[in-house]
């Protein structure tokens, strides 16, 4: 038989539409539950570790964002740390002026998402290679505007005013929170985004950028959106990292450097789906951790690490975990059910022979359509 | 004599999740002119490139001389004797017709073609060799593409389509240069839309249609109508007095 | 008059540039790859050039002779492991495992030697020292002697892809892979050559820099790299006289912006590469995609 006249065939099945495998209640509780108990770890940890944690929340939320970015809207930005420094520094210009930098960090967040709008139209007609060249040029200028203003430190970078009034203890506290905050609301938008018309949209362009054009989807707005999202929660990250630094220091907030941790965060936990760059991060820090003392040592297994997985396990750590236990914590795919079958993976995608389908193609047309196809079943992007 | 050089056994070809050849087999003797006919999407070409070697098979084999090629590398494939003459000629743009000669000369076999016989067979080439091939016209580009197979010498050549995109007239001369490259000891596997024209060249001709194969023996063997219905598909006996709408002529027909 | 010797020193900075630059040129047009550890690749060559220089004292203007085959080979070994791995996979892969090499190469170097800059330096050769014209131009003689090599390199490279066989190929290979095997062309070995020349350059250009300037493990990527890039998008793809132009314009936008205000040097010529990708994206002599 040839594809169209089995299509034909299953459409008089009985087919079931659900977003995912098991009841995500679950899931979601189990959400709840993690956030809770990472809000208590002040109370029950050490500094030493609410240090860490806030480290961890940075490269988290930076690489949920770079994962958007490349995983699904197929830009792969090496020049986010022009917005790591931006925030940094909206921070800083809004401290100086008198506000406190914690009240400070949404804004500077918004602005960098406003800022990320005329970023954007200098690199928005850009291609792979050239897209990311022109990201890290635009990150390099953006860093070497910003050094000609002494105001704000010029090239040495300055300390960050408003923290000296705290009690260290409880800076440290706020800090960490709003550090969780951040991360929490960088993923929660992301799953979000993915999950509505936007991410249907970004999984259209991936698949088919020509088709999803002419199928009217509006793919430079889709973009620019990821971006500015990107660009958004990327600044946030920099406030973070200004916050818990107590300061601002051009060559480090805009170092390239970020853009290698996010990435190889997310290369290595895997790109394209939300939990990948949770376990990225994990890795990452592990990583970290224990070969700090070793100093570029950390990168150099890393990146290593991050090459011959790109090579070899293309869907990184959380596309192994996938393959073997079919799980997804955050669904934002679809799953076919077969109305006879409780947990058979269907869709384009078939496994049988013409066999296999005989039993469902006799069911006939009586039965009427109950469901459609709704794109790739389970998979948030292959 | 009748040792195959090239054979095709059950070949299954997959494009993704779409089967584009199904247990197809072929048997081209030396000195043939093997023709394979069908539809579009018939799988001819699928056929003629997984040959090539640019496809792998799921499943079946592809023999040559005698021995197991299905797992060699096209371009090991290309100096051992079997090369294609792409679908849609496929030149190199920004290289010079004598530049493509070169390239198709790199790895040339030994034998009689060479860049000057070339150019003795196609007149106009010569004086053209300067030119950059994507500002010729698309028969002088078929003609190229053609010279830059010969000069590889091969044993078998592959050639995918001439006739597309091509005026008649232009086929028609393109293949009437077949008789002189036949001459020089080729034997040749072709694909063809154009059914009238690989009948008046083929000695041998097998119909596709989706991926099966549905007619396969001499021109002189089967009637216009068994083409035409292996061709569509149909119900192969038709009336008496019914019309054709395939109109031109088997060598068996022209000879009544 | 200073303006006179600020295009002209950009125009010999160009030079500098352009062999930075042909490398990379050559590997994106021939196979689509954006090598972003190209420039980390040059300071490599530099260092390697530096650990000969010392174990074997010879002369730095002969230390290519050495480096260059080295780095050819290198090359060659690495395009037909890694990035024709990443080439296999897809084009996003290609940039991630550049990408990854460049980190890596510039963190070993940190790791394994040190942080600091070194140099080539210029030895007891002549071309030490500069010439004037008039009062306020001040040519040095290692400024015009890169620039001689940056044209004779580029007028080899043109030489070698116009007229010769593995020229011919690559030049094939670069408009129709597929064709190319149908000619019997094994395409991964031409891509090997394509990038042994590529490095080959680098590895002149990272040497030429070593005695113009100091280097460090970051230089790669901190100025080589996006200088490289600045002047392959500015003269365009395609040509490789493109790349000499867009070097020297790059140059020369620096050395006014320094005129300026000296701090302006690297903005400026950051600016007319953004300027260039936004308004003419091939570059100047690049045809439009």
């Amino acid at each position: 038989m040839t594809l169209t006249t089995e299509n034909a065939a299953r459409s008089g099945e009985n087919i079931r539409v659900t977003r995912s495998r098991r009841n995500v209640a679950w899931t979601g509780l189990g959400a709840l539950v993690v956030v809770v108990v990472l809000a208590l770890f002040p109370y029950i940890v050490y500094s030493g570790t609410t240090t860490i944690m806030v480290q961890a929340f940075i490269v988290l939320t930076l690489a949920s964002m770079w994962n958007l970015l490349a995983g699904y809207a197929g830009l792969v930005s090496v020049g986010q740390q022009a917005f790591v420094g931006l925030g940094a520094y909206f921070v800083l210009i809004l401290a100086i002026n008198g506000t406190s930098p914690f009240a400070a960090l949404p804004v500077a967040a918004v602005a960098c998402g406003v800022a990320a709008v005329p970023l954007w139209w200098l690199v928005a007609r850009l291609r792979s290679g050239y897209f990311a060249i022109g990201t890290w040029v635009l990150a390099a200028t953006v860093m070497l505007i910003i050094e000609r203003f002494s105001s704000i430190g010029g090239g040495t970078g300055m300390p960050l005013p408003g923290l000296s009034g705290y009690d260290p203890a409880l800076l440290t506290a706020y800090t960490y929170w709003i550090a969780l905050a951040v991360t929490v609301v960088a993923l929660g938008t992301m799953y979000l985004v993915l999950r509505g018309r936007l991410g249907l949209v970004l999984t259209a362009i991936r698949d088919d950028e020509t088709a999803a054009r002419s199928s009217g989807a509006r793919v430079g707005l889709a973009r620019m959106g990821v971006f500015v999202i990107a660009g958004i929660f990327c600044g946030a990250a920099g406030a973070v990292q200004a916050i818990s630094q107590l300061g601002v220091q051009p060559d480090s907030i805009f170092s390239v450097q970020w853009t290698a941790e996010m990435a190889f965060a997310v290369i290595i936990g895997g790109i394209g789906t939300i939990e990948g760059p949770i376990l990225g991060t994990i890795v990452y820090i592990v990583l970290q951790q224990t070969l700090s003392s070793y100093n570029a040592w950390y990168l150099i297994v890393l990146g290593l690490v991050a090459i011959a997985v790109a090579l070899y396990a293309r869907r990184g750590l959380w596309g192994l975990i996938d393959d073997h236990l079919h799980v997804r914590l955050f669904p934002v795919g679809y799953w076919l059910w077969d109305a006879d079958s409780s947990g058979r993976r269907r869709g384009l995608g078939r496994r049988g022979g013409p066999g296999r389908r005989g039993g469902l193609g006799g069911q006939g047309p009586g039965l009427g359509r109950r469901g459609r196809s709704l794109g790739r079943p389970g998979r948030g992007g292959q | 004599m009748s040792e195959p050089l090239l054979e095709v056994r059950e070949l299954t070809v997959h494009h993704g999740q779409l089967r584009a050849l199904d247990q197809v087999s072929l048997r081209v003797l030396p000195g043939e002119v093997y023709a394979i006919i069908g539809a579009n999407g018939a799988g001819k070409s699928t056929l003629l490139r997984t040959i090539a070697g640019l496809h792998q098979p799921t499943s079946g084999s592809v023999w040559y001389d005698g021995k197991d090629v299905t797992r060699v590398r096209t371009e090991r494939r290309a100096t051992q004797g079997i090369v294609m003459v792409p679908e849609g000629r496929r030149l190199f743009g920004s290289l010079s017709v004598q530049e493509n000669l070169q390239v198709g000369a790199s790895y040339a076999r030994p034998g009689p073609w060479n860049i000057e016989r070339v150019y003795e067979t196609f007149e106009w080439m010569k004086d053209r060799r300067s030119q950059l091939t994507a500002q010729l016209s698309g028969g002088e580009q078929q003609a190229v593409a053609i010279g830059r197979a010969l000069v590889a010498n091969p044993r078998v050549l592959l050639l995918d389509e001439l006739s597309l995109g091509l005026a008649p007239v232009v086929v028609q001369r393109i293949y009437a240069m077949l008789p002189q490259i036949l001459a020089s000891g080729l034997t040749v596997l072709l694909v063809e839309q154009d059914v009238s024209q690989a009948l008046r060249v083929a000695s041998h001709l097998q119909c596709l249609l989706e991926g099966h194969t549905t007619l396969e023996g001499k021109p002189a063997d089967v009637t216009p109508q068994q083409v035409e219905a292996a061709y569509f598909g149909l119900e192969s006996s038709a009336p008496e007095g019914s019309t054709s709408l395939w109109s031109g002529s088997t060598p068996s027909s022209r000879a009544s | 008059m200073v303006w006179v010797n600020a295009i002209i020193q950009g125009i010999l900075t160009g030079g500098l540039y352009a062999l930075f630059a042909c490398g990379l040129s050559l590997m994106f047009g021939v196979m689509k790859v954006v090598n972003l550890a190209h420039g980390d690749l040059a300071i490599v060559g530099a260092y390697i050039a530096l650990g000969v220089i010392t174990i074997t004292h010879i002369p730095v203007l002969w230390s290519f002779v050495i480096v260059v085959p080295i780095m050819a080979v290198l090359g060659y070994a690495l395009q037909r492991t890694v990035i024709q791995a990443a080439l296999d996979r897809s084009v996003l892969t290609t940039l991630l495992v550049t990408f990854g090499l460049s980190v890596v190469i510039e963190n070993a170097l940190l790791q394994f030697i040190n942080a600091n800059s070194h140099a080539l330096g210029v030895g007891n050769s002549i071309i030490t020292g500069s010439f004037s014209i008039g009062s306020q131009i001040q040519i040095a003689y290692l400024l015009v002697l890169i620039f001689a090599v940056a044209v004779v390199v580029l007028l080899g490279l043109q030489y070698f892809l116009s007229a010769s066989r593995y020229g011919r190929m690559i030049r094939a290979v670069a408009d129709d892979r597929e064709a190319a095997q149908l000619s019997g062309v094994d395409y991964r070995h031409v891509f090997g050559i394509a990038a042994a020349i590529a490095f080959g350059t680098v590895a002149l250009s990272g040497i030429a820099y070593g005695m113009y300037s100091q280097f460090a493990p970051t230089t790669g990527t901190d100025t080589i790299l996006l200088f490289a890039f600045a002047a392959v998008v500015i003269g365009g793809l395609g040509s490789l006289w493109g790349t000499l132009l867009g070097g020297v314009i790059l140059g020369v936008a620096q050395q006014i912006g320094a005129q300026i205000n000296i701090s302006y040097e690297v903005l400026a010529g950051y600016i007319v590469l953004l300027a260039v990708l936004v308004l003419r994206p091939q570059g100047l002599t690049g045809r439009r995609a």
